[in-house]
């Protein structure tokens, strides 16, 4: 399995043809302390760069673009009860959807842990 | 001065020490601890005696409620001592300054409140005859014209209630211009110094809504903007003064660009506080803009009363606009033009936007503003706003981040970053550490394109030793934040009220009160006896 990351903060987690979407450890320290989570239905096609789920902190309200395109095939049910998961294991349990991919060579315009470390760094 | 206390002397204030005497009341002098009103009613006290209801006269089938309302009784005396006393616990704008950006928290002038309540036009409803309330009518009329002519537009819609209701008002106008085009465009632009409200409003009508960047001097990118314009863009929405406080000193250029591709312009005229009288929105190719009277034009907000959000019209739009609106008859009366007479002068309206005239209340104390100010005051109100504004951002700027000073001077409200603060301590503990000092927070985290945003709006009506104590506050509040007093943590301390749990609130939002579960045997405050 190999994880890639996004200058949007979302990272994708890719097992063959599927995938798991989260956001990263930096965009949830950025957000605060985070209130609800929105996660895209079975079966909804989301495309990459576009908006797929949304998140509310106490602070603000954002949208979570998908890094790649695709068919969703779950969103974490978790999230509604504890949106605090995404605070607590952003990178874990808090993971946002699940997908099928159909456009895998999106996935090489994407940033692997060391360059997206330098990339915050950068911020 | 010639102060009669020529020794200066004044009893001290209670020191701290005495607040952690605990009084058997939990009442604190002055301050008094209130309970809510549903633990100190009961169902079995009225202030009002109701007849009994005659025999024989039900008919409700059987539908009659069996059970008690649960709805709190209180005597007269006890209700008005209630809400007085919770009235104190408050903050308006008849204490204090009250910072809050893009709020315009103007001091009300109390001759507006005086010919609202003259009975012409406070005791008037909507549904009178037309013959009876022709001074009504006169009042939105001529309101109408001095907004006309302050925007340098062509028509205005007064119906809608508010600034993002003004907003939904002028994009629907955009869109039926453009479907009487057959034109179905579905995108527009909103820039990121924008207020919040524009890319919801768009949505809400049924647009994509598309992100225009700023430049690093907090301005619209006018480069960009260009580049994305084209035959599926209905228009922009752009704030100017926009969020940073800032003029978009490129508004002609972007208004033309626009229109060269097909599109218009809608603006966003919250900020309007900081060039009326100055400068006419529809000389920058405005064709939309609303006017937020309870900002600019002082009619009370923020709790104190309705907003109201007439939208001013170009001549392209004007023909779309909403209905009822006010014309001046021929014979110099002032009539109404609604669906029934609408047919030959105004066909094309997208409808309403509310089922009446628009808030009358309002609409009188905000000619009132204007006819009381006059052209040289309200020249002199955005004057002084914008003065007011640029003497707290040079007087904080060494001690708060100014992310925009190097910009120029700003417009009626100052823009400040968390950058500096010691580790831990955030925007948010400045803001409630206001709340010690005794003033209401600034609008915090917004705009978005400034990290830990703090954007303070003074309005021209705070004096000079006002401010001066406002400077003296943030002063304080920022140095301690940037030297790490994480004392700042637990603030507000002198509040009646501690820090609440914001995340909890909203994680757990508790909605409407329910009756706690009461141990058996133990009496209710209303099984005692009430208060």
């Amino acid at each position: 399995m190999t994880r890639y990351f996004t200058e949007d903060h979302e990272w994708i987690e890719v097992d063959g043809q599927t995938a798991t979407v989260g956001i990263t450890d930096y965009a949830q320290s950025q957000l605060g302390d985070i209130v609800f989570v929105e996660v895209p239905a079975e079966g909804t096609s989301v495309a990459k760069g576009n908006e797929a789920a949304v998140v509310e902190s106490v602070k603000a309200a954002s949208d979570v673009y998908s890094p790649v395109t695709g068919v969703v095939i779950e969103g974490n049910p978790a999230l509604e009860d504890d949106p605090a998961l995404v605070n607590s294991a952003p990178e874990g349990d808090g993971w946002f959807f699940k997908l099928t991919i159909t456009q895998p060579n999106e996935l090489d315009a994407l940033m692997d842990a060391e360059k997206y470390k330098a990339f915050c760094d950068s911020l | 001065m010639n102060a009669p206390n020529k020794s200066g002397w004044k009893p001290e204030m209670t020191p701290d020490t005495a607040a952690a005497v605990p009084t058997a009341t939990g009442n604190r002098a002055l301050m008094l601890e209130e309970p809510l009103i549903f633990e100190i009613g009961g169902s079995e006290t009225t202030g009002v005696d109701l007849p009994e209801p005659s025999e024989g006269a039900n008919r409700l089938g059987g539908m009659a409620r069996t059970e008690p309302f649960g709805l709190p009784g209180l005597s007269e005396p006890e209700t008005v001592r209630h809400y007085t006393r919770l009235s104190r616990q408050n903050y308006a704008i008849d204490l204090g300054l009250f910072p809050l950006g893009s709020c315009t928290m103007k001091h009300n002038p109390r001759l507006n409140e005086k010919v609202a309540r003259m009975p012409g036009f406070a005791d008037v409803h909507p549904l009178q005859p037309v013959d009876t309330v022709r001074g009504a009518l006169e009042v939105i009329n001529e309101l109408a014209h001095w907004l006309i002519e302050l925007t340098g537009m062509h028509g205005v819609a007064m119906t809608p209630k508010a600034g993002a209701h003004g907003e939904l008002c002028g994009i629907l106008c955009i869109r039926a211009a453009l479907e009487a085009k057959g034109d179905a465009r579905k995108v527009i632009l909103v820039p990121e110094s924008a207020h919040g409200t524009n890319p919801a409003t768009a949505a809400f009508a049924g647009y994509a809504v598309e992100d225009i960047p700023a430049t690093p001097e907090g301005r619209v990118d006018l480069e960009a903007l260009k580049a994305r314009l084209g035959p599926d863009v209905a228009g922009v929405m752009i704030t100017n003064p926009n969020t940073c406080g800032l003029f978009e000193r490129d508004m002609k250029a972007i208004s033309d660009a626009v229109h060269a591709a097909g599109g218009y312009v809608y603006c966003d005229g919250a900020n309007f506080n900081a060039i009326v009288g100055r400068v006419r929105p529809g000389d920058l190719g405005v064709d939309a803009m609303h006017i937020n009277l309870h900002k600019t034009f002082s009619t009370p907000h923020g709790g104190g009363g309705p907003g109201s959000g007439p939208v001013v019209l170009s001549e392209a739009l004007a023909p779309y606009g909403p209905l009822p609106f006010t014309a001046r008859r021929p014979d110099g009366t002032v009539d109404l033009i609604e669906e029934e007479n609408a047919g030959e002068e105004h066909p094309l309206s997208f409808g309403r936007m509310s089922a009446f005239h628009g808030q009358m209340g309002m609409f009188t104390r905000a000619l009132a503003y204007i006819l009381s100010h006059g052209a040289d005051g309200l020249r002199q109100v955005s004057g002084d706003a914008v003065l007011n504004a640029n003497y707290l951002l040079r007087s904080l700027e060494d001690v708060l981040d100014a992310p925009f000073a190097f910009s120029g001077p700003c417009m009626h409200e100052a823009l400040f970053s968390d950058r500096g603060f010691a580790d831990g301590l955030t925007t948010l503990d400045l803001a409630k550490g206001m709340i010690d000092e005794g003033f209401h927070p600034m609008t915090m985290y917004f705009p978005l394109v400034v990290h830990g945003s703090m954007l303070v709006e003074p309005t021209e009506t705070e004096s000079k030793a006002g401010l001066d104590q406002l400077v003296v506050a943030l002063r304080s509040l920022a140095e301690r934040a940037r030297a790490g007093d994480m004392s700042l943590k637990n603030a507000p301390i002198h509040a009646p009220r501690r820090r609440l749990d914001e995340t909890l609130a909203a994680r757990k939002p508790v909605l409407a009160w329910s009756e706690p579960d009461v141990p058996a045997g133990h009496p209710t405050r209303s099984e005692q006896g009430g208060s």
